[in-house]
């Protein structure tokens, strides 16, 4: 049935894919569980960029897609080893005798947090934007980086 | 008037579209050009190829290369190239086509030939 919606010279992957995630969204709406309190769905968020997460033996980094914005737009807080990301995309004041074909892009406020799984150094937590993403490096504390202990054999 | 096709064009180049994701794009017009923003978050001018065959446009993405040299413990972003293919109104003067990149957004203007804008014709006595 889901594969009948889609034209056969189109990749099936991707599509198939995005049926899934409208599926997944559809059975959340309605999930009582979920109603209150919890995130809403991507559907009505807007904007939910996308977040990358890595780990070496030093740092913990984020990476957050947030194109089209201006340096002074993205605020980076930490509170209780949650990281958030906010800010807020405006719109380029355009003439309103400008005629809109497709708009596909989110403008307006968007907010995304994350726990972090290490403790890190809240003082010592940088960030740069290049490219429309934003890198943000989290130091870990010394207790959470990786130690290397000696046992002596006598 | 620019309407966006399907992405099968790509076959007809023999690559898979399996290895793209379609940025998200504005188009708008106005008197003189038409308007097209397309976001390719992790790409810059280096990474970028707008190409023109007739009247069919394709925007390609290369993202630049991972700065990071990490263990990736969680990801949403897909690692995929963008391409995205649009036709092109013939009112386009595509000699005229400027493309320009900032933070990942991709500004394309498509002005119109000067025969298409509108102007006023004087009357003479």
């Amino acid at each position: 049935m889901r594969m009948n919606l889609q034209k056969p010279e189109l990749s099936t992957w991707s599509h198939l894919d995005q049926l899934l995630n409208l599926r997944d969204e559809i059975h959340r709406l309605f999930d009582p569980r979920l109603a209150d309190g919890q995130r809403t769905t991507e559907f009505f968020d807007g904007w939910t960029p996308a977040i990358d997460l890595y780990e070496d033996k030093e740092n913990l980094f984020v990476k957050v897609e947030l194109p089209g914005l201006k340096k002074d737009e993205i605020e980076v807080s930490m509170h209780d080893g949650t990281l958030s990301i906010s800010g807020e995309r405006k719109a380029a004041t355009e003439d309103s005798s400008n005629q809109t074909f497709r708009s596909e892009r989110f403008f307006g406020r968007f907010h995304r947090s994350l726990a972090l799984p290490k403790p890190v150094a809240v003082d010592k937590i940088k960030a740069s934007y290049k490219d429309g993403i934003l890198t943000v490096t989290l130091p870990k504390t010394e207790e959470a980086k990786p130690k290397q202990i000696e046992v002596s054999v006598s | 008037m620019i309407t966006k096709t399907n992405q099968n064009l790509a076959s007809q180049h023999n690559v898979s579209t399996m290895e793209y994701t379609s940025p998200t794009v504005n188009l708008s017009e106005s008197k003189d050009a038409y308007l097209l923003e397309a976001e390719m978050p992790g790409v810059n001018k280096n990474g970028l190829e707008v190409l023109l065959e007739g009247n069919e446009l394709t925007i390609v993405g290369h993202r630049q290369p991972e700065n990071i040299n990490a263990e990736l413990l969680y990801r949403e972003s897909k690692p995929r190239e963008f391409r995205r293919v649009f036709v092109l109104d013939p009112s386009i003067d595509t000699k005229k086509i400027s493309a320009q990149i900032d933070q990942g957004v991709l500004r394309l203007n498509l002005p119109k030939a000067e025969r298409v804008k509108p102007r006023k014709i004087e009357v003479a006595d």
